[in-house]
């Protein structure tokens, strides 16, 4: 493998990692958080999907606006997607045992499917990249790199530095911080945890949704993107730890190229692999990589 | 009920049979009376309670929620199909214990990484290495990727030569299948009396305490998990010999939150509710995917059976077993 083939997928790797680590954190951090497994949350990266590809036409001729547009409707709708949700449905599920919440949420993905499926169809779609971002940037002499995949990085990028930023150096940040690692104890302390609560899940959605809409010209929008996005989700967030956003961070970059790199070199494995590093991360470390509750 | 019990409760006990003799006869008069499609659809179903049955081991008896359950199933159905000639017929007593093997050496060593984890990290990792064995299935050619395989010939039941069982009439399999789950219920309430089931109860209710008191409880969690894989590679067995037909999406997750869900359904915690879970869960997907009843929108049948799991987990924790109780509660 020459050393232009070897930065491509590179490259491919690290867009994939990020992209994973935009759904992954927001599943780490409802779940450290509220204490809330949610299977639904791969639904909110299709539901981004469908979301660039069904609003796209109407924000053109609308709006007169282009992909950024889309982009901003797009999350502000989330965020109130995200707010109605946690307020009408998973506000119940916080005090309910994990089996229940398993199944409760595995019934919303059901009604996510067949909601997308009466509202916009099962069909595959492509979604077009933006003028602006079509072209492709040189590597070395031969190669060249899709634009569009080095700007979904730098979306990633920049909202691994706005993650850390909010956790790291907020008052928001840090009660969110405290809750993951003691719930109980910020209850005590006075927090308004009704509201971190729902920023919290709110944020959650936004991310996949955010995920989904930029993932949507290079992935394309079909049915089981959910469901496939969310498995890996969850292996990100078991390798990482529960609750660790650092950790969701390292495992999906880890994720990406034992992905990525599998399928140049194992193509028939590929799927495999990734459960295969799991299970050699849990023979070394049983909670993660960083655990924190 | 624990020690001997005294005369009421043995008189308790032959009472609370009843209903599950009149079920037994229900079943089994089903060939006679329905068609072909109701003798189908009660052998889905009883395999399903097989399934539901082995996945309640795990849940209700050891407290060990895994969503990765199809891939035992899975793995007993290509065990039957892939190891049948298709030539001519196999001998069941080689095709049986070999797919029952398969089932328990995955469970094996998927048990021994993932029994390592707790709570949320072993439902999480359950479900990957379902995946993982999903995959092997629908990318590999080990078993015709995602097309399937068939099973041509149902294994011959013979014993020195004289045909004990012709498990290609329907009839006959339907009983066999009838016969499968009769002794599944029963080797499950046996084992919950023993020493073994007492001890997975403990680990269910405080596995600290158990530790305490000596047992290692690491060996009696893995033998549950192996046992209860085994018991879903019958299921997958029986259900590959009934379609003839097996391919990789009885691995599939939602095969794994379908069977966690007749468990639930029915009530954690109950051999009983297991199999009720499990003629719920049919019987529901009968009813929404019934065109005479929804018309077109039978199509979408999994939006009302998703808004009814939610309904149904939310409402009724304890199951439809436990809907008795929770009605006497109320008042």
């Amino acid at each position: 493998m020459d050393l232009a083939t070897f930065l491509i997928q590179c490259l491919n790797a690290v867009q994939y990692g990020l992209l994973l680590f935009l759904v992954a954190s927001g599943l780490t951090l409802i779940f450290g958080i509220m204490g809330v497994i949610n299977l639904a949350h791969g639904s909110f990266y299709m539901i981004g999907a469908y979301m660039a590809y069904a609003l796209a036409p109407w924000v053109g001729t609308t709006l007169g606006g282009g992909f950024f547009t889309t982009l901003a409707i797009g999350l502000a709708l989330s965020i109130v997607l995200g707010y109605l949700l946690e307020w009408g449905f998973f506000s119940f599920l916080y005090e309910r045992e994990h089996l229940q919440q398993v199944l409760m949420t595995y019934g919303l993905i059901l009604v996510f499917e067949e909601l997308r499926s009466i509202l916009v169809g099962n069909d595959v779609h492509g979604v077009a990249v933006p003028d602006w971002l079509a072209g492709s940037v040189p590597l070395g002499d031969v190669m060249t790199y899709p634009t569009y995949r080095l700007f979904i990085s730098g979306v990633c990028i920049a909202v691994v530095f706005g993650l850390y930023i909010v956790l790291a150096r907020t008052r928001l940040g840090m009660m969110i911080r405290a809750g993951a690692s003691n719930r109980e104890m910020v209850q005590a302390m006075g927090v308004n945890i009704t509201f971190l609560y729902r920023v919290v899940f709110a944020s959650g959605v936004a991310l996949a949704v955010l995920a989904g809409m930029i993932a949507a010209p290079v992935s394309s929008v079909y049915p089981n993107m959910g469901g496939q996005v969310l498995i890996v989700s969850f292996v990100v967030v078991v390798i990482g730890g529960i609750g660790s956003v650092g950790g969701a961070l390292l495992a999906s970059l880890l994720v990406g190229l034992v992905d990525t790199f599998g399928k140049v070199f194992f193509p028939e494995a590929a799927g495999v692999l990734v459960y295969l590093l799991m299970a050699a991360i849990l023979l070394w470390k049983p909670e993660g990589l960083f655990r924190q509750t | 009920m624990s020690g001997q019990p005294s005369g009421r409760d043995s008189r308790h006990r032959w009472q609370s049979l009843i209903p599950l003799l009149a079920l037994l006869a229900l079943a089994a008069s089903v060939p006679v009376f329905g068609g072909k499609y109701y003798v189908d659809l009660a052998a889905k179903v009883m395999i399903l309670a097989i399934f539901a049955l082995s996945l309640e081991l795990l849940v209700g008896q050891t407290g060990l929620v895994s969503f990765g359950h199809a891939a035992f199933f899975g793995i007993g159905a290509y065990a039957a199909a892939l190891l049948s000639p298709q030539s001519g017929p196999a001998s069941i007593w080689l095709l049986l214990p070999a797919a029952l093997a398969a089932a328990g050496l995955y469970a094996l060593a998927v048990g021994a990484l993932s029994l390592r984890t707790r709570g949320v990290y072993f439902i999480m990792v359950t479900l990957a290495f379902a995946q993982m064995a999903y995959y092997v299935f629908h990318d590999t050619q080990l078993g015709g990727g995602s097309d399937g395989v068939y099973l041509y010939f149902r294994p011959q039941v013979d014993l020195a030569g004289v045909r004990l069982l012709d498990l290609d009439r329907p009839h006959v399999f339907y009983l066999f299948v009838l016969a499968a789950l009769v002794l599944t219920f029963a080797l499950l309430a046996t084992m919950q009396r023993s020493r073994f089931g007492r001890a997975l109860a403990g680990i269910r209710v405080n596995e600290t305490r158990m530790r305490a008191a000596g047992f290692a409880t690491f060996p009696y969690k893995l033998a549950a998990f192996v046992v209860a894989a085994m018991l879903a590679g019958l299921a997958g067995f029986l259900n590959a010999l009934k379609d003839g037909y097996v391919n990789p999406e009885i691995l599939s997750w939602h095969q794994s939150g379908a069977v966690l869900l007749m468990v639930i359904l029915g009530g954690i915690g109950s051999l009983r509710g297991a199999v009720l879970g499990a003629v719920a869960f049919v019987g529901l997907q009968e009813l929404y995917q019934s065109q005479a009843l929804f018309g077109a929108l039978a199509r979408h049948w999994q939006l009302p059976l998703g808004l009814t799991i939610i309904a149904l987990v939310a409402l009724m924790p304890k199951g439809l077993i436990g809907l008795p109780a929770q009605m006497r509660a109320r008042r």
